[in-house]
């Protein structure tokens, strides 16, 4: 549990960040640092160097701003779970901010590193993929804008490319007659989901006039559930929709069988938690209208 | 004079105030000059063939200053070390792996970060091996052999009862149940992980070990045993347990590491201090359980009549279990449990696999879990059968009040119970007959929810010299207290306390027996040069011994302060009447002393041809074995889309005889409990087929946090144990034993009426819902 020896670095701009990843390939990113401190312990990963955010000024803070939610990479998850925006307009990503690990862990740990980190059980992506976030990076090729949808590659790996780093997330402002919901399935408080889903309606009119749902930890990345959105959208969000949408989200999952239970068990767990969720944010979303 | 505040007295705990205030002692705060840190390379494979260890990669990591390999032990004849059942374990391996994590070489540095970088660094080229990892198949003719050294992988078989009379018996009855069942490895996960800091003063041939020991004079005479070749004699050890968090168990066992650190500092002249990480202590230290038990149970008439159990245990690659030595099986034939039967017989056979050794008595007295799991699940099992309910089908087939003293089938003198009292309040208190009237109603809308009882017994404080022993040192424990001129007292123990508060019991029994208020009172364990000797602290056994010794050895003095206080009062000894505190004429009650006069007396003015001084010595052989018991009743909710069980409430009532300190008694109940349902819902260390460890960290081994953790409902009734001195019991393991069956018991009656019969543990959401999904009754919302 003790890591190898490793340079550190905490510059005070972006522009310094990047320039030593560029020049440490085997250099990383630290922010919250707790996926990748553990890993470090494990000797999972041996970067060559950490480039510490902290220091970076302007990197922190959630405000609403031109349209959109605006949060700093370097936001701390229990700064998302104590700001008064965030918990009475965002409810999606205030169900999500709580299910983070555990307390102690949330005090450090920061949602541009549990997006960025793309690590398939990490909560955030599923959600930023419901609320259809954008993410500004800053790197060599400049500030440049990224669709959730087209972040996630792969287990571990984002459209980023080398000393590029992410910067801040924009979520669309919440508006009436919207509303969300994260339902997470876990072993024990702490551990990654064994499932989860996230849930963000628009309703227009007692119709559902949009749709996002996506899943965790049921694939190689978090996934967009495109079928159970629109089997969502259009719809009055009764009974039959919601089992619809289950479904759909269900059959859009792609998990594999291990210690958490099976892939069939998943997959159930989806189903439910699909309906689960989508109930939640219906409630959420009249209440809001 | 202050109250005394014996027994029956929440007291603070003493010892808290260096615990909360963060200045307890721990082995990793025991910082020596010119110390060496040591860490081990392990095996990443469960059975292999060592080709070459390249000392060389490690040695070139800068700061590592040597590397010890089984080899090099070979030359001191201690590559190999005995376990406690007479088999034999390697402390590093000549030339064979025999389980993942196995040590394979141990590396001594400057720093505790060039240790790890040099186990991090070190080659070692391997052959793997076939690999035996289920018990069932190790025992198949032809399976690959664990041990080259042994006939077979079958380690041994022991059996106790009628096997005859059981058998007939069981044809003779007009109900029998059967079924197989399982308890899976786990580990105690305690929070401190094992190490120790060895110290050779090669100018004195001296050796001091701080060892995370549960039992250090025992340590200390199995280390003069295993070293007398090398000229290590034990008035030339000394043992030190330092403050200890957290034992259960899991800190009885000699580690190999302790003696890779004690062969260090011996071959360096130097202080070597080994500290073993998380993933060491789940995926190498002994382990728990491991039971995969075929029980039958049946009946007559409504009347429990007959049980035997079948047993393969899964032992590891060696029989390490800690027990005591002429019990392989623990005490696992106290599986009657709390019912009048009168056929018994139970059998174990042990099996080598290519897993870690062990065997250790997790919160629990030599296999006392598994076997009240066995009989609990069975009794429920058997109710059922009989078309009663599980409460009142134990209310009949209970040993009654008046049956005790009561002589098991399996040869156990129970000292005292009350078993209906203790299940009829627990009833009352959960609202039995209102809980399954609810529960009718809930089936009825397709909603899951479970009542389920364990009504167990226990047995502990091991024990009576006539059978107990550990290497032919029979099982007493000691006390010794001093009494000083001004009255207040040092006393000190064979035992050691790892959370367990002795500091404050055990002033508190003296306190009852002294007048002696326990603030005034120190309490020492754990130093090997200090303390009486003892066998130390596990089984529950500190009350039932230490604690009796500490009565007896407190009426010595009271009987030497008799004496004294004739002579102050120039009274005759048999007109003295003691009453808490003092000794007074009697018919003259002003007309006395207290035992801090007596104390004073005792160095300044005792009676001439008396020897000066107060204190005394107790080495206590407990007369039998003491019987706690309780009843506990789990109420569960099943979330039918996940599976997930939740208790929504705990019920436990426990009869530990005389409760020396309610407020103690209770936090062990507390801890017990918590550590009693997590194997039933979350914990297992599982391998694949090719023997890796698959739950080897605290992601995969789920330790349930205060989340997981329901409200605890405590009730009590008291039955005091007749033959110990102030008829305390020993509490510290009720809990884990007790909670387990009353979990499996309550899911499997949320499931009844759906055909379910058994759930093995640990029952999680996933093997909940898949149960669930055979039965049609899985939902989808």
């Amino acid at each position: 549990m003790i890591p190898p020896s490793f340079d550190y670095h905490a510059p005070d701009n972006l522009e310094e960040a990047s320039r030593l990843l560029l020049a440490n390939p085997e250099a990383k990113l630290l922010a919250g640092g707790h996926s990748l401190i553990p890993m470090m312990r494990f000797r999972l990963a041996e970067p060559s160097a950490l480039v510490d955010l902290r220091k970076i000024p302007g990197l922190s803070g959630i405000r609403e701003e031109g349209g959109s939610l605006c949060i700093g990479a370097m936001t701390r998850e229990s700064e998302l779970e104590k700001s008064e925006l965030v918990q009475s307009r965002y409810p999606l990503l205030a169900d999500t901010t709580r299910v983070i690990a555990d307390p102690v862990v949330r005090n450090l740990a920061t949602i541009g590193g549990n997006v960025a980190h793309a690590d398939p059980g990490n909560d955030h992506p599923a959600a930023m993929l419901a609320y259809r976030a954008s993410f500004l990076a800053c790197g060599p090729s400049g500030e440049r804008t990224f669709a959730a949808s087209d972040f996630f590659t792969g287990p571990f790996s984002t459209c980023l490319e080398a000393g590029e780093i992410l910067t801040g997330i924009r979520i669309p402002a919440s508006g009436p007659g919207s509303g969300g919901a994260y339902q997470k399935f876990e072993r024990k408080v702490g551990d990654y989901a064994v499932a989860a889903v996230a849930v963000h309606l628009q309703l227009d009119g007692g119709r559902v006039a949009g749709a996002g749902v996506a899943l965790t930890n049921v694939g190689l990345t978090a996934i967009q559930a495109g079928a159970a959105e629109a089997a969502l959208v259009g719809s009055d969000g009764g009974d039959a929709a919601l089992d619809a949408a289950a479904e759909a989200a269900a059959a859009a999952a792609d998990p594999a069988d291990d210690h958490r239970g099976s892939a069939d068990y998943k997959r159930a767990v989806v189903r439910v938690l699909t309906h689960r969720a989508a109930s939640s944010a219906l409630a959420r979303a009249r209440e809001a209208s | 004079m202050a109250e005394c505040r014996g027994l029956g007295h929440s007291v603070q705990r003493k010892e808290d105030a260096r615990f909360i205030r963060g200045q307890g002692r721990y082995i990793d705060d025991i910082k020596l000059p010119g110390m060496l840190y040591l860490d081990i390379a392990r095996s990443p494979y469960a059975h292999a063939k060592i080709t070459k260890i390249h000392e060389d990669t490690a040695m070139a990591v800068d700061g590592v200053a040597a590397v010890i390999t089984g080899k090099t032990l070979e030359g001191f004849k201690l590559a190999w070390m005995p376990t406690l059942m007479s088999d034999q374990q390697m402390v590093l391996p000549v030339d064979t792996v025999k389980y993942q994590a196995q040590e394979v070489a141990a590396i001594v540095a400057t720093s505790r970060y060039a240790a790890a970088d040099g186990a991090a660094a070190l080659e070692v080229d391997y052959d793997p091996l076939p690999v035996v990892v289920d018990p069932h198949e190790a025992l198949k003719p032809g399976a690959t052999k664990v041990r080259d050294d042994k006939e077979s992988n079958h380690i041994f078989h022991w059996e106790h009862g009628d096997a005859d009379g059981t058998e007939a018996a069981l044809a003779g009855c007009d109900t029998v149940v059967e079924q197989k069942m399982h308890l899976p490895r786990i580990h105690v996960a305690s929070i401190e992980t094992c190490g120790c800091v060895a110290s050779w003063n090669p100018v004195e041939g001296h050796l001091t070990l701080y060892l995370t020991t549960q039992a250090p004079h025992a340590i200390r005479t199995v280390v003069a045993l295993v070293t007398a070749h090398l000229g290590l004699a034990e008035h030339k050890i000394r043992v030190i347990s330092p403050d200890i968090g957290g034992g259960f168990g899991g800190k009885v066992p000699v580690y190999p590491g302790y003696v890779l650190a004690t062969a260090a500092s011996v071959v360096t002249g130097k202080p070597v201090k080994w500290i073993e990480d998380r993933s060491e202590n789940l995926q190498a230290d002994s382990f728990a359980r491991d039971y995969h038990i075929t029980a039958k149970l049946g009946s007559k008439n409504g009347k429990v009549t007959a049980l035997k159990l079948d047993t393969v245990a899964d032992h590891g690659y060696s029989d390490a279990a800690a027990n005591p030595s002429k019990f392989p099986a623990g005490l696992y034939h106290i599986a009657t449990g709390s019912y009048d039967l009168e056929n018994a017989h139970v059998s174990v056979d042990g099996v080598y696999t290519n897993k870690p050794p062990g065997g250790i008595a997790y919160r629990c007295s030599f296999r006392v879990t598994e076997a009240v799991h066995a009989i609990e699940r069975m009794v429920d099992l058997l109710a059922r059968e009989n078309g009663e309910d599980p409460a009142d089908f134990r209310l009949r087939n209970f040993i009654k009040p008046e049956q005790f003293p009561y002589q098991s089938a399996l040869g156990w003198e129970y000292d005292s119970g009350n078993y209906g009292a203790a299940l009829e309040k627990a009833m009352d208190m959960i609202g039995y007959q209102d809980l399954r009237a609810e529960q009718a109603e809930k089936r009825a809308r397709g909603e899951l929810m479970g009542i389920g009882i364990s009504s167990f017994t226990e047995i502990v404080g091991a024990g009576p010299s006539k059978t107990f022993d550990i290497l032919g040192i029979k099982m007493f424990d000691s006390a010794e207290i001093r009494i000083h001129p001004t009255g207040k007292a040092i006393a000190r123990f064979g035992t050691k306390s790892q959370g367990q508060g002795h500091e404050t019991t055990y002033a508190q029994i003296i306190a009852e027996e002294l007048g002696i208020p326990p603030e005034d009172i120190q309490v020492e364990e754990g130093d090997t040069d200090t303390a009486p000797y003892g066998l130390g602290t596990y089984a529950s056994r500190s009350t039932p011994t230490a604690g009796a010794a500490a009565s007896i050895a407190s009426r010595k003095i009271r009987e030497k302060g008799r004496k004294i206080a004739a002579h102050l009062l120039e009274a005759d000894e048999a007109d003295l009447v003691w009453e808490q505190g003092k000794f007074y004429v009697k018919g003259s009650p002003d007309r006395a002393k207290t035992i801090q006069d007596i104390a004073f007396a005792a160095y300044t003015n005792h009676p001439q041809g008396m020897e000066a001084g107060l204190e005394a010595i107790s080495y206590y052989d407990p007369p039998n074995l003491t019987f706690p018991f309780g009843s506990y009743i789990c109420c569960v909710d099943i979330d039918r889309g996940t599976g997930l069980v939740k208790i929504r409430r705990f019920v436990a009532v426990d009869d530990c005889g005389v409760r020396i300190n309610p407020m103690i008694v209770d936090g062990q109940i507390h801890g017990g409990l918590t550590m009693g349902i997590a194997p039933a819902l979350l914990e297992e260390i599982s391998y694949d087929a090719d023997g890796n460890i698959t739950g080897g960290n605290l992601m995969e081994y789920l330790v349930p946090t205060a989340m997981e953790t329901p409200h605890w409902e405590l009730g009590e009734t008291v039955t005091p144990s007749p033959h110990h001195p102030i008829g305390a019991k020993g509490v510290g393991e009720s809990a884990t034993v007790g909670a387990p069956p009353a979990v499996v018991n309550a899911v499997v009656d949320a499931l009844w009426h759906l055909g379910v019969r058994h759930m093995e543990i640990p029952m999680t959401p996933a093997r909940v819902w898949n149960v669930l999904n055979e039965h049609g009754a899985a939902a989808t919302r």
